[in-house]
């Protein structure tokens, strides 16, 4: 039996034991009369890694952004290991988001600092977290070793090419050894050699820092390759969910429609 | 007969941005007195306003200091007032040309420079990864740049009111035989503190204004790279004219204490 199938059944009979490190029920959003999210559901459970796939503009950027308070939903419940969202003040909320790394999809390095400074931005926030560092450079080299980037330190982000900004935002993006990774469309924009680098490298993070992942993406190849679970967002709810095998053998003709397309 | 009583859409949209203006401005100063105070990133953007605007600021002090002279000395002499140049020429510096014209290049460099950065810093999610990173893009962002162009306005007022005095006297050195020594003590015997220190809380303002809209523009900038420009494009003219009201309505208050 599947893992994903093992997982369904699990939930099924309650027994399923595993920690929820996200939970999302009944999430809506719009924007004027354009209604992107209509009752989305998700769990997220520790160790996972779950893909979120759906077209363009289908709202799974929105539904992102509601996860860690960048957007604040029309109304549902937003829960990140435990705590709900819309009840945090600003500090908690910080605290909160220091557990969650986040990988932008153009990559979001700031453009004025070097590789290293990138690194270094989360940590001046959160010393409770790494604790009061004088020299954080051996912090900064760890995560760029782990992406393999070490020699980029002094380099301004406009001097790294495309695959490579990805790889210092996942740097970036670890440096706080998150306990949840929120990857916003990993591979576009790269080509398929480099896509392919990033996804590997997204697994080997996975397995080195055991986090638990959401990945959101329209890339079928990328899904086939990292998800263990699949949610195929269509019309603003959760229309799909299993694993990569269940859906691209579908017959439901919108889910067909999307592997086929 | 409803569409008569229809505001027009261009002055609703002013409107809406006037408030959203001032609830921007009252944000800052919330978080201005709210900690972690950044000190680091608040002198930064003193240097790079300060010292990226000063040559501009230099070379158009010098260029008013002179032109000023060169065309009003004609007229004055004219009148037999010749020796009153420094006297007319040091008050209109002072009081209302320097700081008037060093703040309207300061829009054109600063508040564009501002829109665009931080227009483009919204556009390519930079902002957003901040606050996902747990620093208030706000405070780290847009108070420390509007406290930047505040506190460097007045001096960068300052040294080009010295300049363009500088440049009136060379005119007033070759033209009128004046000396410099003579021209300078003049200058200093017409000006009171009553011309000084209204001219230096305008300045002020005027720097606040400059860095208000620059950040206002960028931070809420629309998606795309014509977005970007239209931020920067729209800094400058509506920092301009916020230049004027304000200098209005000083000069308004000003006159009151005059003629107290």
């Amino acid at each position: 039996m599947m893992k994903a199938q093992k997982d369904k059944l699990l939930q099924e009979q309650g027994t399923d034991t595993r920690k929820v490190m996200l939970e999302i029920k009944d999430l809506y959003k719009s924007f004027g009369d354009n209604h992107v999210l209509n009752g989305f559901n998700l769990k997220l459970y520790q160790g996972e890694n779950l893909v979120v796939m759906g077209k363009s503009g289908s709202g799974k950027s929105v539904m992102i952004k509601c996860l860690v308070g960048l957007m604040q939903p029309d109304r549902g419940f937003i829960s990140v290991m435990g705590q709900e969202i819309k009840t945090l003040d600003r500090e908690t909320l910080d605290v909160l988001r220091s557990d969650i790394g986040f990988l932008f999809q153009g990559s979001a390095l700031y453009d004025s600092m070097t590789v290293r400074e990138n690194l270094e931005f989360p940590l001046r926030r959160h010393t409770e977290k790494v604790g009061v560092v004088a020299d954080t450079g051996p912090l900064v080299l760890e995560a760029l070793e782990s992406v393999g980037l070490a020699q980029t330190m002094n380099l301004m982000p406009e001097e790294l090419s495309g695959g490579m900004k990805r790889r210092v935002a996942l740097a970036r993006a670890l440096i706080l050894r998150p306990k949840i990774i929120l990857y916003d469309e990993p591979t576009s924009g790269l080509d398929p050699i480099t896509a392919k680098e990033i996804i590997e490298l997204m697994r080997h993070i996975q397995k080195k820092y055991d986090t638990s992942s959401l990945i959101i993406t329209h890339d079928v190849d990328c899904a086939r390759v990292i998800s263990e679970r699949m949610i195929l967002l269509v019309d603003g709810i959760n229309y799909a969910e299993g694993s990569y095998e269940e859906l691209i053998t579908s017959k439901d003709p919108k889910v067909e429609a999307f592997f086929k397309k | 007969m409803a569409q008569v009583f229809q505001v027009p859409k261009k002055i609703r949209r002013f409107f809406i941005e006037i408030g959203e203006l001032s609830f921007f401005a009252g944000r800052f100063f919330k978080e201005t007195l709210r900690q972690p105070f950044e000190f680091k990133e608040l002198l930064r953007q003193c240097y790079q306003m300060g010292n990226r605007s000063m040559t501009l600021v230099l070379v158009t002090g010098f260029i008013i200091g002179l032109v000023l002279t060169l065309q009003s000395r004609p007229t004055m002499i004219q009148f037999g007032a010749e020796s009153w140049m420094p006297n007319m020429v040091g008050i209109s510096i002072v009081r209302e040309l320097g700081p008037v014209i060093t703040a309207l290049v300061c829009a054109g460099r600063i508040a564009s420079g501002i829109g665009a950065e931080l227009g483009s810093m919204r556009v390519t999610e930079q902002i957003d990864a901040m606050e996902v990173s747990g620093t208030n893009p706000f405070k780290y962002l847009v108070v420390t740049r509007i406290l930047a162009t505040t506190l460097m306005l007045p001096l960068l007022v300052i040294l080009g009111d010295a300049v363009a005095l500088y440049g009136s006297a060379l005119v007033e050195y070759f033209k009128g035989e004046v000396s410099f020594r003579l021209y300078f003590n003049t200058v200093f015997d017409a000006l009171s503190y009553g011309d000084l220190i209204p001219a230096t809380i305008k300045s002020f303002f005027f720097g606040f204004a400059i860095g208000l809209v620059g950040c206002f523009k960028g931070y809420y900038c629309k998606k795309g790279t014509a977005g970007v420009g239209l931020a920067a494009n729209t800094a400058v003219v509506f920092t301009s004219m916020l230049l004027f009201v304000i200098d209005f309505v000083a000069v308004f208050i000003s006159d009151i204490f005059y003629e107290l």
